[in-house]
């Protein structure tokens, strides 16, 4: 039986509130704006006596995540949060965590990095972070982003994998506006997750252990080999947990949320928060007669090439919009994009996708740029042609 | 320990070591370039040499140097530095100079 609260609840306190319930054995944090909510709010759940979590507060991000990585390697079930420049500082262990497969669970609110200064949403900062060793789960809402949370536990502490996994939710849009949303009992959330007990402990006295040795050419590839094949047993994992999610939540997560994608020839894709702005549109354009549909990723690593193919099989045109630039790609474009575009060449499809980078910086997006999108793509179904791959949502030309 | 050229299916995860103390099974000696030579006889036994080492390679029985462990021994030349004792010949490089003298690993 699901048995939930409906609550107001922004973002922030969505994931702090997963956290309280998840109750880490170990949070090390520093705050961070648009971040700062959850782990204001969980250091006051420590405060309470909410929670049995040895809460440590750190001077940097780059110990914080040490910190956590520490905590870890003890065996302790361990979790942080940051954003934007915080998530840069933390940039050597973040790979360090990976590497060393311990399964840290980090809330993310997505902000763009400096400079210039910038507190408000777009991707920079997790796409960044993208060949760190992470599963990377988007959350469109604070539901979404309280689910993924709780998942991310389960996922992350799997046997198969023992990665770390980063859940974003967009700055402010998604961190900062209050939502109605469902709260689990602390029962069921606890039930879910169960307790972890991992495998190798540094605080296993009996058993004494190196971990983070030395690792020379005569290993260290067969270690990064390892890695990337418990990245790729990923995927199933996500499916298998977010299945069992429904059963207590009843809200059941896959890889993709796919909105008036069965017969569409032409598609958007987008992460999180936009998606919400991009289905109305969607759903107004297909008033209009426009066979358009909405493929909006909740995973970006391990990257689902195959569903991607098999999502896009029979779209003839594909807008993919990017919250982040990767300099110096090719034309400039974004991240989700580029990905989008090698897994459909590597399956042979001849798709015509195109790029927008939008929000940069939290700028806004609107109905009206979907609509530009929409047309953009009835062009390129008509004409066969793509007058520009790359191009810029809300920007002064 | 994982057998030695373990498969990447083989090898402990992230690298994790369960043996204590195992870094001596790891030959760092491979890496040297020059190489210290000893002169026993005009050695006074002064253990500078076994103290500075930074690689615990200075193999000492009953208060008497007796060896270097080439195994570990990386070839730093702190001992040749350190070392107090002079010769005017010494044993293996027939030069002038101190106890411990480096010399080329392929020499
Ligand atoms: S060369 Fe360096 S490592 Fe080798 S014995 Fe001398 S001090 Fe030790
Ligand atoms: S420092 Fe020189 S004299 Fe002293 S023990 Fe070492 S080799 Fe002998």
């Amino acid at each position: 039986m699901v048995v939930s609260t409906k609550m107001a609840l922004d973002g922030a306190h969505a994931a702090a509130r997963a956290m309280q319930q998840i109750n880490p054995d170990v949070l090390a944090a520093y705050p961070i704006t648009p971040q700062t909510a959850i782990v204001q709010t969980f250091s006051q759940y420590v405060a309470d006596g909410e929670v049995d979590t040895e809460f440590i507060a750190v001077e940097s991000e780059h110990a914080a995540m040490s910190a956590c990585v520490g905590a870890a390697a003890a065996g302790g079930r361990v979790m942080t949060a940051t954003a934007a420049n915080g998530l840069a500082l933390m940039w050597e262990i973040v790979y360090i965590a990976a590497s060393m497969r311990l399964p840290i669970v980090m809330a993310v609110v997505n902000r763009a990095l400096s400079a210039p200064l910038n507190i408000h949403c777009d991707h920079s900062d997790s796409m960044g972070a993208r060949e760190a060793g992470w599963i990377q789960l988007y959350s469109e809402t604070a539901q979404e982003a309280y689910d993924n949370l709780i998942q991310a536990v389960r996922i992350a502490e799997h046997p198969d994998l023992l990665l770390p996994v980063m859940v974003m939710q967009d700055g402010f849009i998604t961190g900062h506006g209050l939502e109605r949303m469902e709260v689990l009992e602390d029962s069921a959330v606890r039930d879910f997750i169960g307790t972890y007990k991992a495998k190798y402990s540094l605080l296993d006295i009996d058993h004494p252990i190196t971990f983070g040795a030395w690792d020379m050419y005569d290993y260290y590839f067969e270690h990064k080999r390892q890695q990337t094949d418990a990245m790729s047993k990923a995927m199933k994992v996500i499916v298998d947990v977010g299945e069992e999610f429904g059963k207590i939540s009843g809200r059941s997560y896959g890889i993709f949320d796919a909105y008036a994608m069965d017969d569409a020839e032409l598609a958007i894709i987008v992460l999180s928060s936009t998606a919400g702005t991009a289905r109305t549109s969607v759903k107004e354009l297909r008033a209009e007669g426009v066979k358009i549909g909405l493929l909006k990723p909740r995973v970006f690593r391990p990257f689902p090439a195959q569903e991607f193919v098999d999502a896009l099989k029979g779209v003839k045109a594909v807008a993919v919009l990017d919250r982040s630039i990767s300099f110096g790609a090719m034309d400039g474009a974004g991240p989700l994009f580029l990905e989008v575009c090698a897994a459909l060449f590597a399956a042979g499809l001849k798709t015509k996708v195109v790029n927008y980078i939008y929000g940069l910086g939290g700028r806004d997006i609107f109905p009206q740029h979907f609509a530009q999108v929409a047309s953009d793509l009835q062009d390129i179904t008509a004409t066969g042609k793509v007058k520009s791959l790359v191009s810029y949502l809300g920007l002064r030309e | 320990m994982p057998k030695q050229k373990a498969t990447w299916k083989e090898t402990n995860i992230a690298g994790l070591v369960f043996e204590p103390g195992s870094s001596a099974e790891y030959h760092t000696g491979t890496w040297r370039t020059l190489r210290p030579v000893h002169d026993m006889e005009h050695c006074t036994h002064c253990m500078l040499c076994w103290v500075y080492c930074p690689d615990s390679s200075i193999i000492v029985e009953d208060g008497r140097w007796m060896a270097f462990d080439y195994d570990h021994c990386k070839g730093c030349g702190i001992c040749a530095s350190v070392c107090p004792a002079k010769v005017k010949v010494h044993e293996h490089t027939g030069k002038e100079g101190k106890v411990i003298q480096m010399v080329l690993e392929q020499d």
